[in-house]
């Protein structure tokens, strides 16, 4: 009763998504304010019926209710509750229905919360998300509804992937999609904005709130995604460049492009077209991520074409919405206002070269991750597009961008002083130097580029913290009065300054591990050691133990400093599943500072020797450490008075006592 | 949304292949060769896996390669040799990194060429934008709605939105 309940909730959904796509567009062409006031309730309602489609899916999950298909095939009344519930966004349909239903939530909260906003653009934006959501309840009902029963139900159901059963991997999917879907919102705006034929600053201030929101939501998903595979795929790597990965790295890209462009028209009235092509490209490039993960597409082109009924669907979302809006936006744009000049050395200019070097970082890997299916649909030729080539392409725009990164605060509007920011970036570039040469002489080996990296990566964190040095005078002014001005700062202001420092940790990050990680793989027999980096580890030996699905064989490791003193124990195993016939790697870590030691181990051989692969990983820990401080500085760009609901009358001494609030 | 990757990782990794990732038993004595063979695994891909190098592949055929890689650089080849084999053999899909040529043009063209249109545009939209007086701003918006814009840029009104 209660999936079938469930399914008759998404198709009323449907029904409203189709009220609510229609009614007020007619409404606003004939000046109907009674149709237009059809969009907020009728957002709420749908809201209401897929929430409690979703509900009727989770309640099925959570009773292990085996009559319905989807939970049979991935939920299993031996695992735990919270996979029981996470395992239902761990599969195709409930992942398109937790999709669907972060959808509407956000148009249900622009409706609740939009009260403010002008009543025509409230109105078109609240039908175009309709159109998205109608057409997804579409496809969920078509081809992969997720409350289909089987007649003669099952004891037992089949397992959720064993890969999946991991809490990194339970709620990364929901962060990610509350990202992609996040993105939504600007692009409804953007092509209500076209439909108007009209737009303005406050626009940008409308919809900047939602760009950092789902930038937020994506940055810590991404992050997640990245620290789960390198924990449990066995060897710790943290990027592969796989097309999975890149079809939320596309997103993030355009997404943090629009972030700043969006700056620059709330600011300055400038750059308002371009900021409208971006806020549809970003959700554009969700769309395409969705198609290239839903729909089997990157397995193989042929695989694609002998199921293609959702794919095809998927196809055609995105050929009528990116499509569609292109092709509005190419016949509206000429008629939006320009405005805002400014000079090319200036904030202005420092943001449209963030935006030239992210949107070129962001199209090479979209080429660089469509060219195989592209180019083998066409031609039949199988070409492969790896890591290398990325490595190759993405590096050279990235380093150009982060050093440029630390000037485009210290700018001024309209008209900069490139000499004055270079004077006031003088200790962040001493302090840079510095770090190079001092990577010069302590770490030994890898390529000769890295100590420039890490030069990099100082200069991007020095180049925040002078940012905030400067407009706080702390060296200036006595201790106390720098941190009066420093509590007065728009809470925007240290939203850049962590971003940025955000990006400069996650750099140093990247550098530090990619060339001075080193690495032992032996196999070693009981007693035997290893010596990595400044470590000694000893094999103690292996013994079994039993979880609740699942058998480990454990490898006990004890490890020293090499002058013998002791620091601890490390226990990798590898975990059998017996349901699904599977195992999986469960590596070892051990936190060092931002350092990690890492052991995973394979099968133990019948001498009672393991295969070893034991890793040095130098600074890994700032990758996710920088994203989180990312994280951080949305928020606190999140909070600024400027974008809350119902903020208090800023107080007039505030008022006058800090310079420009500005990001 | 790593779950393709992650399923094929797994198709490659269940029970049936214990073979892991370079194993302790294939590789070479000679540390300065075994680095050679590391490098050029990392360009060579498993081709039953998905976007996975025979460096870290788990399945039969990456195996297979990495020790054919090894005997090829014991054998004396230099770094391109190696690869022109592998190549001669399995096509020109297992190149993780693809060669330049006629059909990869495009591939390799979009990073520089790109960046190259977008200064162009950014030159010429500049040079445009000296020549033309332009009014800027909010000319045509009504009295009411500059009022609304001001009061929202002072900040004094709640902004919709979170």
């Amino acid at each position: 009763m209660i999936p079938e309940l469930g399914h008759f909730a998404l198709m009323l959904a449907l029904g409203l998504a189709l009220v609510q796509g229609i009614m007020p567009i007619v409404g606003t062409r004939s000046n109907d304010p009674v149709l237009m006031s059809i969009a907020g309730p009728a957002a709420l309602a749908q809201f209401a019926f897929v929430a409690m489609a979703f509900t009727a899916l989770a309640v099925s999950y959570v009773t292990s209710d085996f009559s319905v298909l989807n939970v049979y095939e991935n939920s299993n009344t031996q695992m735990p509750l919270i996979y029981r519930l996470t395992s239902i966004w761990g599969n195709h349909e409930g992942s398109m229905m937790l999709w669907v239903s972060i959808l509407t939530f956000f148009g249900a909260l622009v409706a609740a919360f939009g009260t403010n906003l002008p009543v025509v653009l409230k109105a078109n934006a609240l039908a175009v998300q309709a159109w998205i959501a109608a057409a997804f309840e579409l496809f969920i009902l078509m081809t992969s509804n997720p409350f289909v029963r089987i007649p003669n139900a099952p004891f037992e159901g089949q397992d959720l992937n064993p890969i999946l059963q991991d809490p990194g991997l339970a709620f990364h999917p929901p962060m990610l999609y509350l990202g992609y879907v996040g993105f939504s919102i600007s692009f409804s705006f953007a092509i209500a904005a076209l439909i108007e034929g009209r737009i303005d600053a406050a626009w940008a201030r409308w919809v900047r709130p939602w760009v950092l929101g789902a930038w937020m939501c994506l940055t810590l998903g991404i992050a997640g995604g990245s620290y789960w595979a390198y924990y449990e795929l066995g060897w710790g790597g943290f990027w592969f460049w796989d097309p999975v990965e890149n079809a939320s790295l596309m997103p993030w890209l355009a997404g943090t492009a629009l972030l700043h462009s969006a700056v620059v028209m709330e600011k300055r009235g400038a750059l308002k077209i371009w900021t409208i092509l971006l806020a549809i490209l970003t959700f554009s490039l969700s769309l395409i991520g969705t198609f290239l993960v839903r729909s089997g597409v990157l397995t193989s082109v042929h695989a694609f074409a002998v199921d293609p009924r959702r794919g095809i669907f998927i196809l055609g979302i995105l050929v009528v919405f990116i499509g569609g809006a292109l092709a509005l936006y190419a016949w509206r744009a000429p008629l939006l206002k320009q405005g805002g000049l400014f000079a090319p050395i200036s904030r202005e200019g420092a943001l449209v070269f963030n935006n030239l070097f992210l949107t070129t970082a962001c199209a090479t890997v979209l080429v660089g991750t469509l060219y195989p299916l592209a180019l083998e649909a066409l031609t039949g030729a199988k070409i492969s597009v790896g890591p290398p080539f990325f490595d190759l392409t993405f590096g050279p725009l990235f380093i150009p961008l982060m050093a440029v990164m630390p000037f485009g605060p210290l700018m001024g509007w309209k008209r900069g002083d490139l000499l004055g920011a270079a004077q006031r970036l003088l200790a962040a570039a001493m302090l840079a130097a510095l770090a190079t040469a001092a990577a010069f002489a302590l770490e030994h080996g890898g390529p000769m580029m890295a100590p420039f990296g890490v030069g990099v990566a100082v200069f991007v964190m020095a180049g925040a913290v002078t940012d905030i040095a400067e407009r706080t005078l702390v060296l200036r002014l006595p201790l106390r009065a720098a941190l009066r001005r420093a509590l007065g700062l728009p809470r925007s202001a240290w939203g850049t300054t962590f971003a940025h420092f955000g990006i400069g940790v996650t750099l140093m990050g990247i550098v530090g591990v990619t060339a001075w990680g080193s690495e032992r793989i032996a196999e070693i027999k009981p007693g035997a050691s290893l010596d990595i980096a400044h470590y000694r580890v000893t094999f103690d030996g292996t013994f079994d133990r039993a979880g609740s699905n699942y058998r480990d064989v454990v490898g006990r490791f004890t490890v020293h400093r090499l002058n013998g003193e002791l620091i601890g124990n490390m226990q990798p195993s590898r975990r059998a599943f017996p349901d699904r016939n599977m195992a999986t790697t469960e590596a070892a870590l051990m936190s060092r500072g931002v350092n990690q030691l890492y052991i995973s181990i394979g099968d133990p051989n019948k001498d009672g020797s393991v295969p070893v692969r034991l890793y040095f990983k130098p600074y890994v820990l700032m990758i996710w450490l920088g994203a989180g401080i990312m994280f951080v500085g949305g928020a606190l760009s999140l909070s600024d008075r400027r974008l809350r609901v119902g903020a208090p009358r800023p107080a007039k001494a505030r008022a006058r006592g800090v310079p420009q609030p500005a990001e | 949304m790593r779950y393709l990757h992650a399923l094929m990782l797994l198709l490659a990794l269940a029970w049936s292949f214990p073979v892991r990732a370079v194993q302790p038993d294939e590789m070479l004595a000679d540390p300065k060769l075994e680095a050679r063979a590391r490098a050029i695994s990392q360009e060579l891909r498993c081709l039953v896996c998905q976007n996975e190098s025979i460096d870290e592949s788990e399945a039969p055929l990456a195996h297979d390669l990495r020790v054919l890689v090894r005997q090829r650089i014991e054998a004396g080849d230099s770094d391109a040799q190696v690869m022109n084999f592998i190549v001669a053999r399995y096509g020109e899909f297992v190149l993780l990194k693809p060669r330049l040529e006629w059909r990869t043009a495009l591939l390799w063209c979009t990073p520089p060429g790109l960046l190259l249109i977008g200064i162009v545009m950014l030159l010429i939209a500049a040079h445009r934008r000296k020549g033309a007086a332009v009014v800027i701003g909010s000319a045509n918006l009504t009295a009411a709605e500059e009022a609304r814009v001001a009061e929202l840029l002072r900040g004094e009104a709640p902004v919709a939105g979170d």
